[in-house]
């Protein structure tokens, strides 16, 4: 007898290599059994509507097809049957408020998915006005988050190739702990600190010692956001490429730039890529920054330098809390916009980063 | 083109760790060189340190003289990257880039070292992979990803590679271990055609093998773990083999080792 039979009473013998299998006919009539009595339950009762049955039918469902199967197939195979039935449940539950946005988002939003939403701005709309748009938005949103990304890329890239692959000792060690704070700074002191330093301080030796709100202004805010999240993600990436690829390189006399310029850096791409387009996404999605550094604007202003922008964060924000009727659409469809602008974004970087890929 | 390379009291470190101690020997030109020893008695260690990997790790560094053709290798005027172009290495598992078509990969060292004519490339990629017995399997998809391949295409890849920048050495590191008989027969037959020109270093745990392809043998041994290797014995692979000086290297070669 073996200790697994001993003390754990598992059949080691050729006759315990079959076992029996709950039928699916059972398993199914759990299922509709566990929904129609939690349906009894609820309803009878009056403690809920729909979606309390459904969450205690599964419930109910888990707990007796746990009992038929620890009857029919063992303790073993139910608790897999358990334990599997967990994880399906729990990526349900993780993709449904994902589904629900898209769908309110879409069924909302397609109102006023037209024409005008994309080529007007809000410049002389009254609150009974129903036309009005946001290419101001659009406009404002692109540029700021483009002069964001132009500046927080490169920067987050050679700091995590720093950080990886030239630091050492102390130096490294603070520089890692403070991009490591940056990762917790929430967005409106990031706006407070560019509003403090640039619209205030520096913005005057440009406008004739007037403070000035800009699209750029912006930019900087949403790059201090974006630089943390860019050379962790980047850095994360950059450990995985193992070291014997750095050494093969070393190996035929390619100096240390160049191997990784030319062989760490494409090895790492797609994942510094997911990285970045995570930074983008997040500082698309940022109103506070643009409403302190920015200002916001009912008009198309195309110079992120000079004067009040707009962007589609801070547009959702100001229409939803509009009095207008009109403001409410236009909230949704500039939220759907966003997301669409970010999706059509993350996609193209995928495709632009497998294009350097090889087929298999 | 072969090159001597010289070690006179070779010592590396990891940290404070001795890795190895006092290491002395000679390579001569066009021979092949064999390193024996048990598990974790420095001869990667001491492999590493003739074309100055050992000191890509943190904190490693190395004391003593390093000399090919009387040029010290640690000098501070040196050029690492042209000392690792002099001196190629293959590695114990098989390295391709991932990035990288079977071309790209070949081609590679010479490509990031500046050579830009396509037909020089062309001609380079397939006289190396001429050379190390790959041709004939890949001729036909040089575009595909070297990480395609099997091991030991893989590492036939990697020697290709190697002696693509034509190197004046070649040190390898346990190269067959991972390798199937019949790649290691083929990897064998390779290091005999290549020490027409090069000068070859090879540490391996396969005894038959370092009798087979050898000119000469050196023997790591550490007395106890934590202690620095040593070289206890250097001298011609037929001496080793037939009639050591030393008992320690008797009663390794012979399976009585510990």
């Amino acid at each position: 007898m073996s200790v697994l039979e001993r003390e754990a009473s598992v059949g080691m013998t050729p006759e315990h290599i079959r076992s029996q299998r709950l039928p699916l006919v059972v398993n199914i009539g759990i299922g509709v059994l566990a929904l129609v009595l939690s349906a009894v339950l609820v309803l009878s009762t009056g403690i809920g509507n729909w979606v309390l049955v459904v969450v205690l039918g599964v419930v109910l469902y888990l707990v007796g097809l746990l009992a038929a199967a620890t009857r029919v197939e063992g303790r073993r195979s139910a608790r897999n049957r358990l334990w599997r039935s967990l994880v399906y449940a729990a990526c349900v539950l993780a993709v449904l408020p994902l589904a629900s946005v898209v769908w309110t988002l879409v069924s909302k939003g397609a109102a006023r998915f037209d024409g005008d939403f994309f080529l007007t701005s809000m410049n002389n709309i009254g609150a009974r006005d129903e036309n009005g748009g946001a290419y101001h938005a659009i406009v404002g949103t692109l540029e700021q988050v483009g002069i964001a990304a132009l500046l927080a890329i490169p920067l987050g890239v050679l700091g995590a190739i720093y950080l990886v692959e030239y630091g050492r000792g102390k130096f490294a060690l603070t520089v890692r702990f403070f991009v490591d704070v940056m990762t917790g700074i929430p967005s409106i002191v990031a706006g407070l600190f560019v509003l403090a330093f640039w619209v205030l301080i520096v913005s005057p030796w440009f406008n004739n010692g007037v403070p000035r709100f800009s699209g750029f202004a912006a930019a900087l805010a949403l790059t201090v956001l974006m630089l943390p999240t860019i050379v962790r993600s980047t850095e994360e990436m950059l450990r995985l490429v193992p070291g014997p690829l750095r050494e093969g390189a070393y190996a035929l006399g390619v100096p240390q730039w160049k191997t990784i310029l030319r062989v760490v850096l494409p090895t790492a791409l797609p994942g510094i890529i997911t990285g970045i387009m995570l930074a983008i996404a997040r500082a698309a999605g940022e109103t506070a920054p643009v409403l302190l550094v920015a200002g916001g604007a009912p008009f198309i202003n195309f110079d992120p330098f000079l004067g009040n922008q707009s962007s589609l964060a801070l547009f959702v924000y100001q229409q939803a809390g509009d009095a207008s009727k009109y403001a409410q659409p236009r909230a949704w469809t500039a939220a759907l916009t966003l997301v669409a602008l970010v999706l059509i974004l993350t996609i193209a970087a995928k495709l632009l980063a497998r294009r350097n890929r090889l087929s298999r | 083109m072969a090159k001597r390379i010289e070690a006179s009291n070779v010592s590396s470190y990891y940290g404070s760790f001795k890795a190895i101690d006092n290491v002395s020997m000679t390579v001569e030109p066009k021979t092949i060189t064999a390193l024996i020893g048990p598990s974790g008695c420095g001869k990667s260690t001491f492999l590493r340190s003739i074309n100055r990997m050992h000191e890509v790790l943190p904190n490693a560094r190395i004391e003593g003289r390093l000399t090919i053709d009387d040029q010290n290798i640690y000098d501070s005027d040196v050029d690492v990257t042209a000392v690792r172009r002099m001196i190629g290495m293959v590695f114990q598992r098989p390295n391709p880039f991932p990035t990288m078509s079977i071309f790209d990969n070949v081609v590679a060292g010479l490509r990031l070292n500046g050579v830009k004519r396509k037909s020089t490339l062309e001609e380079s990629a397939e006289k190396s992979l001429r050379a190390a017995n790959l041709w004939d399997e890949v001729k036909d998809r040089l575009g595909r990803p070297g990480a395609g391949l099997s091991g030991g295409q893989q590492q036939r890849l990697c020697i290709a590679r190697t002696i693509a920048v034509e190197p004046q050495v070649v040190l390898m590191d346990e190269p067959c271990s991972a390798l199937d008989p019949i790649s290691t027969l083929a990897i064998e037959d390779l290091m005999f055609k290549l020490k027409d020109r090069f000068t070859i270093i090879i540490v391996t745990h396969n005894m038959q093998q370092a009798a087979r392809v050898s000119d000469k043998t050196g023997f790591f041994s550490i007395d106890k773990t934590g202690d620095p290797g040593r070289l206890i014995e250097y001298d011609d692979t037929q001496k080793i083999f037939s009639n050591p000086s030393e008992k320690k290297t008797e009663d390794y070669i012979t399976g009585r080792f510990g």
